[in-house]
């Protein structure tokens, strides 16, 4: 009696699946992960087309009216009939507007810088690893003495040596999140490079900088993508928390810090719509990068996979 | 020592492949110098397959990396030539020797796991190993790939090609990186275990396999290993490493059949075999010695059945029977004693 069922050969090949791919699957397989990056989209969407969107340009004085300053929520514009849904600030901006455009800068900041941050902390990260001794050591005590100081001391310092300025305060959150990802390459690149694989591609006669980009790089991504999302989070926070300081962006373009910062001297006086609101945009913000971040950090972590 | 006391030349009008001679690597270490590997000389012909075998941290995987320019810091190449078709691979420059490096010799590695990037598509691995070497466009490297995969008895080569390492199975991983190695039909292959890994069937494949393309191309096969049985099955020599040093070498025949050195003898002794069964296998007594306080004279004496006196000094090899080398002061079959 024939028991053993014939198999059609061929039947159990998977469609080739990269790693990215599965990571992906995973991602998305957290309705928690899913939301936070849906509401990121829409921000970084309504934040992109606010030219479009909003019903007075903010930034533009001649559109301000200083007699609507400090209206409440749902008051009407005298002139041109439109509704100030969230209020309007000390300068009669309106708050819907103010905050999509504020969005725009803190976002702008914050994922640029983190950006920039990330490709030259790994490149360092990786040279210090590949190349060691000295240059080594000098990169990574500068990494260390730039993570031993408390970051808003070092990023007061730096704008108050550079001065204020959007370019100025991307420019002071580079200089201080290179070292993360630097940090972080290198150490990973350092756990590749002892790997077998890479001994095989020596073996093979492939060149040191082809084994670094090609073999090693690929390999070190995943920490430094969770790193670059929560350093997102953290730029757009201390640009939001700089701006409150009276050191980031100019009064008359405010971001979100600027814009709490604003209207925190009325809050005193019951217009609490003129930070609350701005903070709440902050705060949405943050937890959906936050969100996207652990998600990403827990489907990347190679120690939480089975 | 002169050199040729050592190898065994079986036929010295033709060119050796490799000839390897007075290897020495050592590791320095925090804790002192390691001596990984001590005046190592051995030679294989076009075609040959020489057998290196040894317990795990005899030098035989050290023996292999240094032949390929391969030993990291802290280890280093401490003296001696590799001439690799009378070429000195250990004066060359990084970049000549990395035109060697996969192209005229190849290295196979242990863990078929571990030897592919686990993030790329083995295509994308094949094709740069291809390009490493030839000037092939992109296509002509794939096409060349999916060839030898065919070689390697890999069925739909083109399907394996697109996969990522984890989609195949392990027998089918060390196929591809003995297909890599054989990418560039090399003079010379140094194959580090590579069959340890995998189930005895895949192995027994695998072996045939390889040493089908090995005798139709007149490739030179180095075979690292444990296991005297692979041994016996593929190999035409054999050189039995014992703390860094060859301590036997000869024809497969010769050293397997009959053992001069007491070290090997314990090596065949320790295998279970049939006219022996419900007996307790014969291990060798001890350990190997640590590296970092060799003792004098022979590495073996303290475990050594034989051991005299005279083995506190350094015994020399020298030639027990014809083409088979021993280092040993008390050569002979284990019956003779």
């Amino acid at each position: 009696m024939n028991v053993i069922e014939k198999v059609p050969i061929g039947s159990t090949l998977l469609q080739a699946q990269s790693p990215w791919r599965r990571v992906l699957a995973e991602f998305f397989s957290s309705p928690t992960a899913v939301t936070g990056l849906v509401v990121l989209l829409l921000i970084v969407l309504v934040a992109a087309l606010a030219p479009w969107i909003v019903v007075q340009t903010p930034y533009d004085l001649m559109q301000l009216n200083v007699m609507d300053a400090r209206m409440p929520p749902g008051s009407l514009n005298g002139d041109s009939g439109y509704t100030y849904w969230l209020g309007t600030d000390g300068q009669g901006r309106d708050l819907v507007s103010a905050i999509i455009y504020g969005l725009r800068i803190s976002l702008w900041v914050g994922i640029g810088s983190a950006l920039i941050a990330a490709v030259i902390g790994t490149l360092l990260g990786l040279v210090s690893a590949y190349v060691g001794g000295w240059l080594d050591a000098l990169l990574m005590r500068l990494v260390d003495l730039l993570l031993s100081f408390p970051v808003i001391l070092m990023a007061l310092m730096i704008l108050a040596w550079l001065g204020k300025g959007v370019g100025n305060v991307m420019l002071t959150l580079i200089m201080l999140e290179w070292a993360y990802y630097a940090r972080t390459a290198r150490g990973q690149a350092l756990t590749e490079s002892r790997r077998e694989y890479v001994d095989a591609a020596r073996g093979q006669g492939v060149g040191p900088l082809r084994i670094v980009v090609g073999h090693i790089l690929p390999n070190c991504l995943p920490p430094l993508i969770v790193i670059g999302a929560l350093q997102i989070a953290r730029a757009i926070t201390l640009e939001a928390t700089l701006s409150f300081l009276g050191l980031g962006v100019p009064v008359t373009e405010p971001s979100l810090g600027l814009l709490i910062a604003n209207g925190f001297q009325y809050m005193l006086s019951n217009e609490y719509w003129i930070s609350l609101f701005p903070g709440l945009a902050l705060l949405i913000t943050i937890v959906a990068i936050n969100l996207v971040g652990d998600r990403l950090r827990d489907v990347l972590n190679p120690r939480l996979q089975r | 020592m002169s050199v040729s006391e050592m190898s065994p030349a079986p036929d010295a009008a033709q060119q050796p492949t490799l000839d390897v001679r007075d290897l020495c690597t050592s590791f320095h270490t925090r804790a002192g110098v390691l001596p990984a590997v001590r005046n190592v000389s051995l030679r294989v012909q076009p075609g040959r397959i020489l057998g290196l075998v040894g317990e795990s941290g005899s030098g035989k995987s050290v023996t292999g990396f240094s032949i390929l320019g391969l030993v990291d810091e802290p280890g280093r190449i401490s003296g001696g030539q590799v001439l690799f078709k009378g070429r000195d691979l250990t004066r060359l420059s990084a970049s000549q020797l990395r035109d060697i490096q996969g192209n005229r010799v190849a290295m196979i590695f242990q863990d078929p796991m571990m030897t592919l990037n686990p993030v790329l598509r083995v295509d994308t691995q094949m094709i740069e190993a291809v390009r490493a070497h030839s000037p092939l466009s992109k296509r002509e490297a794939r096409e060349h790939a999916s060839r030898t995969l065919a070689l390697m008895g890999i069925a739909s080569p083109e399907e394996r090609l697109r996969a990522y390492p984890h989609q195949l199975s392990g027998g089918m991983r060390q196929r591809v990186a003995i297909a890599i190695a054989l990418l560039h039909a090399p003079d010379l292959i140094i194959a580090d275990e590579p069959t340890t890994a995998l189930d005895v069937t895949i192995q027994a494949q695998i072996l045939s396999e390889v040493q089908k393309l090995v005798r139709e191309q007149g490739t030179s096969l180095i075979w690292i290993t444990h296991d005297l049985s692979v041994i016996a099955g593929l190999a035409d020599d054999v050189a039995v490493m014992y703390a860094g040093r060859i301590v036997e070498q000869g024809s497969v025949a010769d050293v397997l059949d009959r053992p001069q050195h007491p070290y090997t003898q314990g090596l065949i002794d320790s295998l279970p075999s049939r006219n022996q069964r419900g007996q307790r296998l014969r291990q060798i007594p001890g350990m190997a010695p640590d590296l970092l306080s060799m003792p004098v004279g022979c590495a073996f004496a303290a475990r050594c059945p034989r051991a005299s006196q005279v083995c506190a000094q350094e015994p020399q090899p020298h030639e027990a029977r014809p083409g088979q080398m021993v280092r040993c002061f008390h050569p002979g079959a284990a019956d003779a004693q």
